[in-house]
């Protein structure tokens, strides 16, 4: 079969590579009908996460068709259409009884590995390095899933591809940030990074009763889209002084919660930004936390910083001074996808949201090398791209 | 997966020697990398527009030694390349030596310099290297919990049967007798060791203890106890491994002869337990069922035998 596969950084290729086979009971195989590259994908473009090989098989937001079934699973048969959630999850370990399902115990192979940089291991996920698990991932024509009796769930058929695409990855991501802040009537949420995990955010801010939600970006097609689909206001941080313009949104009091929708390769302009560019260059930290330093930064007393922007490593400059002092609460996570599935595709059947509103490039599989190209230079006004592979 | 400190003493014992080396490592290294043109005129280099470059690479070389020694509790090889650096900086302070451009005094302060360092960084390596194959049985301890009652696990461990199914490595276990039994263990470079092994404690449901029998090449002992885990959360399995050797065991030695550290086997089958016990399968992954760790997660050409689908009955 086809598949876009990592071959260094900066450098991806739709290759032949074997058909994925049932190893397992509980695995199924899903023919792939649709695939988005993610955000998080960059990270591993542009080689800022460890354990990447030359040859792995990238993706892990896809849905698609179950053509084949391991004798374990018994919710599924061929010819379900079925959204994958990006954490693979075995439904049983205590993790995962508490709706931890992207910190499963079991289905991380290289657990030992993950605990040597993290101390603990959280799940596997398809196609996001060796350190969670060297699983193919779902740019491809056709993708193994393990554990598939609890992560895939059957969607309508009354529903495009597009419109529940999302569910495996960037709306439960976008919606669990805005969760985490336990929104209250009359709050305002900052969200940090406009891209398509920000408007999912955004959006579910509103959906969870924020009264003002306030878009941080630099591009303007992001923004104008934080504007025109999301309802938000927004800031562009190479016009304005971020910290100064919230405090004036906000009545000097700053928003009551931030969300960081950025993670380890954000930019800004000037000094700090250089200052984490050359560390990071150098080694001497893995990533540049520049958005969440200003989130803390601007976060109102008592607030709750939301990080939902990926991360790898080590950082520097953490403030933790306003953080202590102002009774901040930071809550973080890859997204516990399994969880939000079925809630969401509920919102979606009853309209409250289409989650298609994000896509601008739909391409054939094959064009998967042009689509990082464009996704990672912003050209184009490139926001999302839904890869095609058949 | 939790590992109990080993008496390999694994605390943070480098000495101060290996700190303030490390130290060096990073200032010097920062200096070489941000400032290569006055680090060239100290140590009395005029050419500078090559050597600039040079300096700084061992400059960036100075700072990840400097950081591998002040991370690491044992950082004895990180000093071995301190070491190894130290040569490459001699060298090239000979190379200047011999160019006419260069200021002799000041090249020859920083040669006798960068010698005393290297002695220095020579006499920690050996001392930490020393400390690491300080002789003494081994011991090794690897702790889990699992969401199964005791019985259950206590059972599955009772039949060693099933241990070839917890560990790939694992060629063979047969029942010998009431008490005893035969393992069959490949290790590094295609070969196997074998050993015999007879209960010397049992416990239901609550703990086994076992020794090799007289004779074996590897000496071990070890046990296993089931405790209940707190507030219903499971059952805490607990392994404890003790390696003797003749002549004296030594971590070292066991990583030699089984390729890897002691009680990495432990760990492994102790994870697979679970995912087994928890979920009723091994978790797979496309990299994980290839021989090597080192090849690409990507769907492979042939599933490895007794890969497909292997501990679903268990």
């Amino acid at each position: 079969m086809k598949a876009a596969c990592w071959m260094g950084k900066q450098d991806v290729r739709v290759e032949q590579v074997p058909d994925p086979k049932i190893l397992n009971d509980r695995d199924a195989i899903v023919k792939v009908t649709s695939t988005a590259i993610c955000g998080s994908d960059l990270h591993l473009y542009n080689g800022f996460v460890p354990s990447m090989e030359s040859g792995d098989v990238l993706g892990h937001e896809f849905m698609g068709e179950v053509v084949e079934v391991g004798r374990g699973v018994t919710n599924l048969q061929k010819g379900d259409r079925v959204v994958v959630p990006f954490p693979i999850a075995c439904g049983g370990c205590f993790s995962c009884k508490h709706g931890l399902f992207s910190l499963c115990e079991n289905s991380n192979p290289n657990a030992s590995m993950a605990e040597k940089m993290w101390g603990h291991s959280p799940a596997g996920i398809f196609g996001y390095s060796h350190l969670l698990g060297g699983y193919a991932g779902g740019q491809a024509e056709y993708a193994r899933v393990p554990f598939a009796d609890v992560g895939p769930i059957k969607v309508p058929e009354e529903l495009s591809d597009d419109q529940v695409l999302f569910l495996s990855d960037i709306f439960p991501t976008g919606y669990m940030g805005a969760e985490m802040c336990n929104i209250q009537p009359g709050d305002t949420i900052a969200v940090w990074g406009c891209g398509p995990v920000g408007q999912f955010a955004m959006k579910s801010a509103f959906l969870l009763g924020a009264e003002r939600v306030i878009g941080i970006d630099r591009f303007p097609e992001r923004l104008r889209m934080a504007r025109e689909k999301v309802g938000a206001e927004t800031l562009n941080y190479e016009e304005v002084s971020i910290l100064e313009a919230l405090k004036e949104l906000t009545g000097g009091r700053g928003p009551d919660a931030c969300i960081d929708a950025v993670g380890m390769e954000a930019h800004t302009p000037g000094l700090i930004g250089a200052y984490d560019r050359a560390k990071q260059a150098m080694m001497l930290e893995t990533d540049r936390p520049i958005a969440l330093r200003e989130a803390i930064m601007a976060c109102r007393n008592g607030g709750v910083v939301s990080v939902i922007g990926v991360y790898g490593g080590f950082i520097d400059k953490f403030p933790i001074g306003s953080f202590m002092n102002r009774s901040l609460t930071l809550r973080t996570g890859q997204a516990h996808v399994q969880r939000y599935m079925r809630p969401l595709l509920e919102r979606i059947q009853r309209r409250e949201i289409d989650p298609s509103f994000v896509i601008t490039h739909h391409m054939p599989l094959e064009d998967a090398a042009e689509g990082y190209a464009i996704f990672k230079e912003k050209q184009d006004d490139c926001i999302k791209i839904v890869l095609k592979p058949h | 997966m939790t590992t109990q400190p080993e008496t390999v003493s694994t605390s943070d014992d480098k000495g101060r020697l290996a700190t303030g080396l490390g130290w060096f490592s990073v200032g010097l290294g920062l200096a070489e990398l941000l400032a290569p043109s006055a680090v060239a005129t100290l140590i009395g280099i005029r050419n500078r527009g090559r050597s600039n470059l040079l300096i700084r690479l061992y400059g960036i070389r100075e700072i990840g030694a400097g950081i591998g020694i002040l991370a690491q509790s044992r950082p004895t090889g990180w000093l071995w390349g301190r070491v190894a650096g130290d040569a490459a900086d001699l060298s090239s302070l000979g190379w200047a030596l011999a160019q006419g451009s260069t200021d002799k005094t000041r090249a020859a302060i920083a040669t006798a310099a960068v010698s005393g360092v290297t002695a220095l960084d020579v006499l920690s390596a050996k001392n930490l290297s020393a400390t690491t194959q300080s002789s003494g049985p081994v011991r090794v301890a690897k702790t889990i919990t699992i969401d199964r009652p005791a019985e259950d696990l206590y059972q599955f461990w009772h039949d060693f049967g099933n241990f070839p199914t917890l560990l790939d490595q694992l060629e063979s276990v047969h029942a010998t007798g009431a008490n005893h039994s035969h393992w069959k263990l490949n290790i590094a470079g295609g070969r196997s060791i074998e050993w015999d092994s007879e209960i010397t404690e049992e416990t239901p449901n609550s703990r086994i203890a076992w020794r090799t029998a007289p004779g074996s090449h590897v000496q071990h002992s070890g046990s296993v106890r089931f405790e209940p885990a707190t507030g219903g959360r499971g059952t805490v399995v607990r392994v404890e491994l003790h390696y003797a050797f003749p002549g004296g065991a030594t971590a070292a030695k066991i990583a030699k002869l089984f390729g890897m550290a002691p009680g990495q086997h432990i760990e492994t089958a102790l994870r697979h337990l679970k995912q087994l016990m928890e979920t009723g399968e091994i978790a797979k992954s496309d990299a994980s069922i290839h021989p090597s760790l080192t090849h690409p997660g990507r769907p492979p050409e042939k599933v490895p035998q007794g890969q497909m689908a292997a501990g679903a009955g268990a």
